[in-house]
């Protein structure tokens, strides 16, 4: 076998996607790479796919919110409602937590338990910073009479934002799991597999979470 | 119309599929992958800042303030692609480039669809809301 990369330069690749195959090359097209491809593969492949179905998901809340923005039953609507600053707080614990998982994927690929299990703290802590942000904007709405009942907006404001935090809690529960895991399993195979989907879920909601602070509270706020 | 055996493999093992949010298809240090991470956290800080600058200074022109929070919203989301999750559009990452495609295409379909037909909807309906309100519904 010769070097991938020396290999990439002459243009071929096992499908011919993207290339035409180079002169003298005999179409090979369905002999691809020599069986099924290997289990990371598939088990990243297959976990995107949930991510995109995720995706999915939510942008059904994202289309309910938008349409019914205007819905609110004579009730406050988001520039009564909304503190920026929180919102602020909760992106900026978001995106450091995902960078977080970012380092952690690193340590993980080098197989250092100690940085390893320090990332997936800051990671987790960083998280559990942003559901206690939003644990306080949330009772802070209830407690002013602006509750998921009361207008059509806010329950598609509840249940696109509640949807998103119940993902965060999700990935905490994991991400306790994974903590546990690392040291008292290794780094073995499946462990790392589990991580790398874990990593994609951590990542996704950060994705998810550039949607709702746009369009729920920056959108929102400038909707009259 | 024969191809040894060195060059069948070499092109047989190329392109082997890369896997979302996997390490880079090269072997890289510690310090190019660090590289990319922190030029993703950079970009994605001023992507954010600038979406809530935009909204708190009053700098752009009213109406297009919208838009602007779009295109900074979808930046954002293809930094973390391309930097966090690794999302490149080499022959190796096909399979996974494809698959987000159709999700973009679905997501678009059920965004912009809803709101589409919902406007329409309340432009036409406009009468009867308006008959409604003045019987003192909602």
């Amino acid at each position: 076998m010769s070097t991938p990369t020396s290999a990439l330069r002459t243009g071929r690749d096992p499908y011919h996607i993207g290339h035409a195959p180079a002169a003298g090359t005999p179409e090979y097209t369905g002999h691809g790479a020599g069986g099924p491809a290997p289990k990371r593969i598939v088990v990243g492949y297959g976990f995107w796919i949930f991510i995109l179905s995720d995706v999915i998901l939510f942008s059904c809340f994202f289309a309910t919110y938008t349409v019914l923005i205007h819905a609110r039953n004579g009730g406050p609507g988001p520039q009564q409602l909304f503190d920026l600053h929180i919102t602020m707080a909760q992106t900026a614990c978001l995106l450091l937590s995902s960078f977080a998982c970012g380092l952690t994927s690193l340590a993980v690929a080098r197989r250092n338990l100690l940085w390893t299990e320090i990332f997936l703290a800051i990671t987790g802590l960083l998280g559990l910073a942003f559901l206690g942000l939003e644990g306080h904007e949330f009772f802070g709405l209830v407690s002013r009479g602006a509750g998921p009942t009361h207008s059509a907006f806010l329950t598609a404001f509840f249940a696109l934002v509640g949807c998103h935090g119940a993902h965060v809690t999700a990935g905490l529960l994991w991400l306790g799991t994974m903590m546990a895991q690392f040291p008292a399993k290794g780094f073995k195979e499946s462990i790392r597999h589990r991580y790398l989907c874990f990593s994609l879920f951590w990542h996704a909601l950060d994705i998810i979470w550039i949607g709702i602070f746009t369009v729920v509270y920056l959108i929102g706020i400038l909707t009259p | 119309m024969s191809l040894n055996r060195e060059e069948f493999e070499a092109g047989s093992h190329v392109g082997e599929d890369q896997v979302v949010g996997g390490p880079p298809p090269e072997q890289a240090t510690l310090g190019s992958e660090l590289r990319g991470y922190l030029i993703g956290l950079a970009l994605a800080v001023l992507l954010t800042a600038a979406s809530f600058w935009s909204i708190s200074e009053h700098v752009i022109y009213g109406p297009g303030i919208v838009m602007a929070l779009i295109v900074f919203g979808l930046a954002q989301v293809g930094v973390h692609l391309v930097f966090f999750l690794h999302l490149t559009t080499s022959p190796d990452n096909t399979n996974n480039a494809l698959a987000l495609a159709f999700g973009v295409l679905i997501v678009s379909l059920i965004f912009l669809g809803s709101v589409w037909v919902m406007y329409h909807l309340n432009q036409n309906m406009m009468p009867a809301r308006a008959a409604l309100m003045q019987m003192g519904g909602s």
